[in-house]
């Protein structure tokens, strides 16, 4: 099949940027999208045009590091999917595409479509983890977790901290990334420790970091790539109120 | 006061002023559906209140901090979240999210407006002296003649169309307002808030069509002097 494209240029971060039209010929369905940009990528190097640049690395769907913005929707058409495991078998031949990077404040464009995504990496360094002691290995079982929280971690722990979030939120809010990672840890033994201090901070971190306020319009958890839910922004807010006495 | 900087903190404040003035539009609307029981139903009910003197007062300060503190954090959140896309899509497709959603600042800014119109309008007499209260006759016990002053008031077809006009901005703000309001206070989970989302749009239109009964019913002549 073949598609029109319009891909946002951008030669770096102070470049004014726009969106160039390519032609993506004789797609195969069963190429990735990733695929279908790489041939067309070869395409403009024979020709002697910089390449699009584009974030992606395990092309499974499991790193977080791809993903643009495919027809006003992150990470393309099809639900909970990664840009990399999205198929052309989900457009159709004489398609238009716009691809744009994530648009936030917090994240400045490296180049084309790659955009620095440190402002989430600040905000898990201001709370994001536990302050273990390493030494002995414990006793299995020696900590205890139910079933319902393990599984309620496990399903906040699915955030591959991609931004599709920031990206489709209208406040350019990381609430849900935020929120997954504060309830997971909350849930679990080993993080309640730290949990006044970790949702204090991480809201803080969000803040500093020129992301926007949750205002409930719920589009993170509708372009999510793992349906990571927006219970976890209820759970956060709950952490937050508790913590408020500390 | 750290929780009036952090990005939660404010949206609680939002959250629970949001509660509270529901409540009050809740109250209010229960005190004005007095007028279906004629002059003497909310003749007498403006009478109650203003005989309670300084708790009337108490509670009017009350309102205003709560107004105040909607207003001023509902427009600095709404400014940051502005800039935190300083660049626009030039397509975005939203799947979630609704149109009252979008326009809460509108919406709120409109209500904010109409607040003065119609506080100017029914408290302070002031856009229509003539059919208010002051002008007007008291009734045959003597008291305020509000009965008259709403009848004569919305017998005008322009003042009955600001006030539904007004409804409308509330009921566009309430029906993203109150499901909102339950999820910032952390009270739902993934099987509530579906739910909630029902229950908060049905509060909506039921306080819209218990405002707009009052001036309709009059236009209609349902209710007259
Ligand atoms: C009777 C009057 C009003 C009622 C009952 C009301 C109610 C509410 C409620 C319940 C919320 C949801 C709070 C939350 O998400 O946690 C809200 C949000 C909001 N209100 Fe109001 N409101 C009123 C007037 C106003 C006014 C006058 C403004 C003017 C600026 C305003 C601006 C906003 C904004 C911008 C939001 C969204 C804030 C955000 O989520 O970031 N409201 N309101
Ligand atoms: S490249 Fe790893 S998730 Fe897409």
């Amino acid at each position: 099949m073949n598609l029109t494209l319009y891909v946002w240029r951008q030669n770096g971060p102070e470049d004014k940027g726009k969106l160039e039209q390519y032609e993506a010929k004789n797609v195969s369905p069963d190429s990735s999208f990733l695929e279908m940009l790489d041939e067309v990528n070869e395409e403009l190097i024979e020709k002697g045009t910089d390449p699009i640049e584009f974030d992606n690395d395990c092309r499974e769907g499991i790193c977080g590091t791809c993903g643009c913005v495919v027809n006003g929707q992150p990470h393309g058409p099809q639900e909970q999917t990664t840009a990399c495991q999205l198929h052309m078998r989900q457009f159709s031949d004489g398609d238009t595409l716009t691809l744009e990077p994530w648009r936030a404040s917090a994240f400045p464009i490296i180049k084309d479509l790659a955009v620095d995504r440190s402002a989430m990496d600040n905000i898990i360094e201001s709370g994001g983890y536990t302050s273990a002691y390493t030494g002995e290995v414990g006793e299995a079982n020696q900590t205890l977790i139910s079933k319902p929280d393990a599984d309620y971690a496990m399903d906040a722990a699915e955030c591959i901290g991609c931004g599709a979030c920031v990206a489709a939120c209208p406040n350019g809010s990381a609430m849900l990334f935020t929120s997954a990672k504060v309830a997971q840890l909350a849930t679990l033994p080993q993080g309640k420790i730290e949990a006044a201090e970790r949702v204090n901070g991480m809201t803080e971190a969000m803040l500093n970091a020129g992301f926007g306020n949750c205002s409930n319009h719920y589009e993170c958890e509708a372009s999510c790539p793992k349906g990571v839910s927006v219970k976890f922004i209820a759970k956060l807010n709950r952490e937050y109120l508790k913590a408020l006495p500390k | 006061m750290q929780m009036l900087q952090n990005s939660v903190g404010r949206k609680l404040v939002m959250a629970v002023t949001g509660l509270f003035l529901f409540l009050f539009v809740v109250v209010h609307l229960l005190g004005n559906s007095s007028v279906f029981m004629g002059a003497d139903g909310i003749n007498s009910y403006a009478e109650h209140l203003h005989a309670l003197g300084p708790v009337v007062w108490i509670f009017r300060l009350v309102l205003l901090g709560l107004f105040a503190l909607h207003i001023f954090f509902g427009i600095q959140l709404t400014l940051e979240n502005r800039a935190a896309r300083e660049i626009e899509y030039n397509e975005k497709k939203n799947l979630r999210t609704s149109f009252g959603a979008r326009t809460m600042i509108y919406t709120g800014l409109i209500i904010l407006a109409f607040l003065l119109y119609h506080l100017l309008h029914f408290t302070m007499h002031v856009t229509n002296p003539e059919i208010s209260v002051g002008a007007l006759a008291p009734d045959a016990l003597g008291r305020a003649d509000v009965f008259t002053m709403m009848v004569l008031s919305f017998q005008k077809f322009f003042i009955s169309l600001v006030y539904v006009g007004a409804m409308v901005t509330l009921l566009l703000h309430l029906s993203h307002g109150v499901q909102s309001l339950f999820q910032t206070l952390g009270w739902l989970g993934a099987n509530s808030l579906p739910v909630m989302e029902k229950v908060g749009r049905a509060a909506a239109v039921v306080i819209f069509a218990g405002f707009i009964s009052i001036p309709v019913s009059i236009l209609l002549g349902l209710i007259n002097v």
